[in-house]
């Protein structure tokens, strides 16, 4: 790789990492918000007033941190990948733009709405504006995941004389099989950010309470938050997990043998839990596996031959086949280990033994970062996956690049970018801890716990 | 088809310059119109539930160009590179200097944001009419159709020119103008007390000062690339354009002359889109002209899509248009009206 594809490519991921470490909370959150209002409705007096108002907050704040981070991600198609923007705009353009004209206007005018409006709007309206909110976050969300499903699977597509792509049929991107399953479980993973972080604050409320003090929020936060964590960890791995790998599987083999750590072709391949891999000697040393399993998880065979690395020339290999392995391990390790925990939580919270278990609590609430970690890793398997590839099988990311943006421009602001975000990190971290610290104060009872009071709260600063 | 693209595009593009344009005004003008505490969160209040709406114009017109001219989307943002990075900065730290502000109980920081804001909308409104000129005085295109652009040379717009020359600068200073004049009058409809005055003042200030400088400007352009009046030349219906921006001066100066609060905010909008439209009329069918060679210049037939996605966007695009107006006209609606110091709603 020369210098430039290694700084467009470095440009590109550290952005769209830093940036939707925001948005799977938002996403994530809004419907849990929603949830909350409903039950403070139904049982008041039960802290999902609270919750709602407490939860509003910190989806206002990362909405804010989203947005801003956002905005580059849309420029950097014609700033860094101007090839590919001339070769592809044509199709993907067409996504991205209704993104802008659909989801990106009804997030932001109801976000002023639902922000700025609770004295002007009515308490209906108001709760409305919040739902176009989350509407519109989970709108944007589709047809960003149809944007990078047609750069893994290109369908709906024609080649020009002019050698760019042009559309043809907008109802085949937009209906692509692989933006289905991926839009599922990347709006599952970002439920089960929202599900973990709410179960981690109520977790944490608990833990530092004192004896006699009002616990109605923390069990509150904790019950819809270990339902929620649940319930969307078991989707991560059944069915959208399952299906999106068996796409991966019957679309891009290549792929599917680098992160599984498939070097040769076999029946009967096994399933790597543990391992590291050697590509120079191509194997995996000190495996831990599970026989036969990845034939049966695959093509739900015992004996099925897995197409390994070793069927497909070296230029069609994904290019860093370790941080494809390590990436799509943790994904699946740490979506197991969600599995795990959130259901004996969940368990407990049944038998109401939750509450008074403090390994419990403190597991909830060291678990709270992980589902950044497996997000991320997902992304980066999909996106590392898709190497050496572009628009898988169209074109190679090498050919993607702007040929007339030199590396020292690119560095330029890369180095930029990163200075300006340790500054946000810093923000973030402060604003939060402080929104959560002020949170901990409010759990003791409150005079009027209106039910309408969830994310109004938010507009008073 | 390209040509009904060309004209939604621009169409776009006039909108995003007209609502944020107000508030990127507000933002340069922000420290010297409002003094204290309380007046700086009434500035803040008026542009607060809206300013984010209004931004979301230039990334739906970016994405509109992108399937629609996507040649002209790269060889443009690849080729503008330094510039365009330095305006995602100033974008991310506006937002933030706006948003966050209210989030911290200390003043420092409060300050620190202030600053921020103003800065980088100041700087922001600079950019805007700097690229603008860019894109008049064309860019030395390469045989591929791609160009890069240092931030500036020798400052002369020449065969190897930059971001900044004497030509863009200028016209960075035309757009802080109007933009200022633009956001001064807005602020005026929607403030009461010492606000008002100064942003009333201001306004008239403004008033009197876009003649020269759209003069300076027209003349400027002239020089810089004769090539524009060929259209108004050809179809002379094209003059329509500059009588209007000189008729939205005089109502501008005579509006603010007797304090018509609403007919001066919109003669500046009237200014904006006049402007821009005469700017687009002199350009079409290019997009983006070569400095140099007029062959290699992009125009609405060498940098667009195929004919069925133009075709299909206009389905869907139409109707997103519909709501996008319809929750701007609620949006305006639920936030009308005078605001005053301490009349104590919610925000940031």
């Amino acid at each position: 790789m020369d210098s430039a594809l290694v700084v467009h490519r470095l440009h590109f991921a550290f952005t769209a990492t830093f940036h939707y470490l925001f948005p799977q909370l938002t996403m994530g959150l809004a419907p849990l918000i929603v949830v909350c209002k409903v039950l403070a409705v139904r049982r008041p007096g039960r802290g999902y007033a609270e919750a709602a108002r407490l939860l509003g907050r910190l989806f206002a704040l990362n909405f804010v941190f989203g947005v801003v981070t956002g905005v580059p991600m849309e420029f950097q198609f014609g700033t860094n990948w101007a090839r590919f923007s001339r070769f592809a705009g044509g199709v993907i353009g067409q996504t991205l733009a209704m993104e802008g004209m659909f989801a990106f206007f009804l997030e932001s005018t109801f976000l002023g709405l639902f922000l700025f409006g609770e004295k002007r709007l009515s308490p209906r309206a108001h709760l409305l504006s919040a739902v176009a909110v989350f509407l519109g976050s989970w709108l944007s969300g589709y047809f960003i995941v149809a944007t990078d499903a047609w750069m893994q699977h290109p369908v709906g597509y024609t080649l020009a004389p002019d050698g760019s792509v042009q559309l043809t049929s907008l109802a085949a991107l937009l209906t692509n099989r692989w933006a289905f399953w991926q839009y599922l479980h990347t709006m599952g993973g970002a439920a089960v950010t929202g599900a973990v972080a709410t179960a981690g604050l109520g977790a944490y409320y608990r833990l530092r309470a004192k004896p006699g003090d009002d616990a109605r929020t923390s069990t509150a936060l904790l019950r819809v938050g270990v339902f929620a964590a649940a319930l969307a960890s078991l989707w991560q791995l059944f069915p959208s997990g399952d299906s999106q790998g068996r796409l991966v599987a019957q679309n891009q083999p290549a792929t599917l043998a680098a992160m599984e750590g498939l070097f040769t072709t076999q029946p009967g391949a096994p399933l790597v839990l543990i391992g590291q891999p050697n590509t120079d000697e191509r194997r995996i040393d000190n495996t831990l596996e599970v026989p036969a399993a990845l034939s049966m998880l695959t093509y739900r065979r015992w004996n099925a031959q897995v197409t390994g690395l070793d069927a497909f020339p070296l230029d069609e290999h994904p290019d860093n086949i370790g941080l494809l392995y390590y990436s799509y391990h943790l994904m699946v390790g740490l979506g197991t280990l969600f599995l795990a925990l959130m259901g004996v939580a969940l368990l407990w919270l049944l038998r109401g033994r939750l509450l008074e278990s403090r390994a419990l609590l403190w597991a909830l609430v060291l678990a709270v970062p992980l589902p950044y970690i497996a997000n991320t890793a997902g992304w980066i398997t999909a996106e590392i996956g898709r190497q050496p590839w572009l628009v898988y099988g169209l074109m190679r990311t090498a050919a993607g690049t702007s040929s007339r943006v030199s590396a020292g421009n690119g560095l330029f602001s890369l180095i930029g970018f990163m200075g300006l975000y340790v500054v946000l990190s810093v923000a973030f971290v402060l604003l939060v801890a402080r929104t959560v610290a002020r949170g901990a104060e409010e759990a003791s009872p409150t005079p009027n716990p209106g039910p309408r009071a969830g994310g109004a709260a938010v507009a008073a600063e | 088809m390209a040509t009904l693209w060309f004209l939604l595009v621009a169409l776009m593009l006039v909108a995003y310059v007209v609502l944020d344009g107000f508030d990127l005004g507000i933002g340069a003008i922000y420290k010297w119109v409002a003094r204290t505490p309380d007046e700086r969160a009434l500035v803040r209040r008026s542009i607060g539930p809206v300013w984010d709406a209004n931004e979301v114009w230039l990334l739906a017109a970016g994405g509109t160009l992108y399937f629609s001219f996507p040649q002209l989307y790269a060889s443009s943002f690849s080729g503008f590179y330094l510039p365009l990075m330095l305006a995602l900065w100033l974008l991310i730290g506006r937002a933030l200097g706006l948003e966050l502000r209210g989030h911290f109980d200390h003043d420092l920081v409060a300050e620190a944001c202030d600053s921020i804001f103003m800065v980088s909308s100041l700087l922001l409104t600079v950019i805007l009419g700097a690229a603008l000129g860019n894109v008049i005085r064309g860019v030395p295109l390469d045989a591929d159709g791609y160009f890069f652009l240092p931030l500036w040379t020798n400052f002369r717009p020449g065969p190897d020119p930059g971001v900044l020359d004497w030509y863009t600068v200028l016209c960075g200073v035309v757009a802080l103008c109007a933009l200022v004049t633009h956001g001064a009058h807005y602020l005026a409809l929607r403030s009461t007390g010492a606000v008002n005055v100064r942003a009333r003042r201001l306004g008239h200030t403004g008033a009197r000062l876009l003649p020269l400088v759209t003069l300076a400007s027209l003349v400027a352009t002239l020089i810089v690339r004769p090539a524009v009046s060929h259209n108004f030349l050809e179809h002379p219906a094209g003059l329509l354009l500059p009588a209007a921006v000189a008729a939205s001066l005089v109502a501008m100066e005579l509006a603010a002359r007797r304090d018509r609060e609403r007919l001066a905010f919109w003669a500046s909008g009237v200014y904006l889109v006049a402007m821009l439209g005469g700017a687009a009329f002199a350009l079409y069918p290019v997009l983006l002209p070569d400095s140099s060679d007029a062959t290699r210049s992009l125009t609405i037939l060498t940098a667009s899509t195929g004919s069925y996605a133009m075709r299909v966007a206009l389905t869907w695009w139409f109707v997103a248009l519909a709501l996008v107006i319809g929750s701007f006209l609620y949006l305006y609606r639920t936030f009308r009206g005078k605001l005053s110091i301490g009349s104590g709603e919610g925000g940031h």
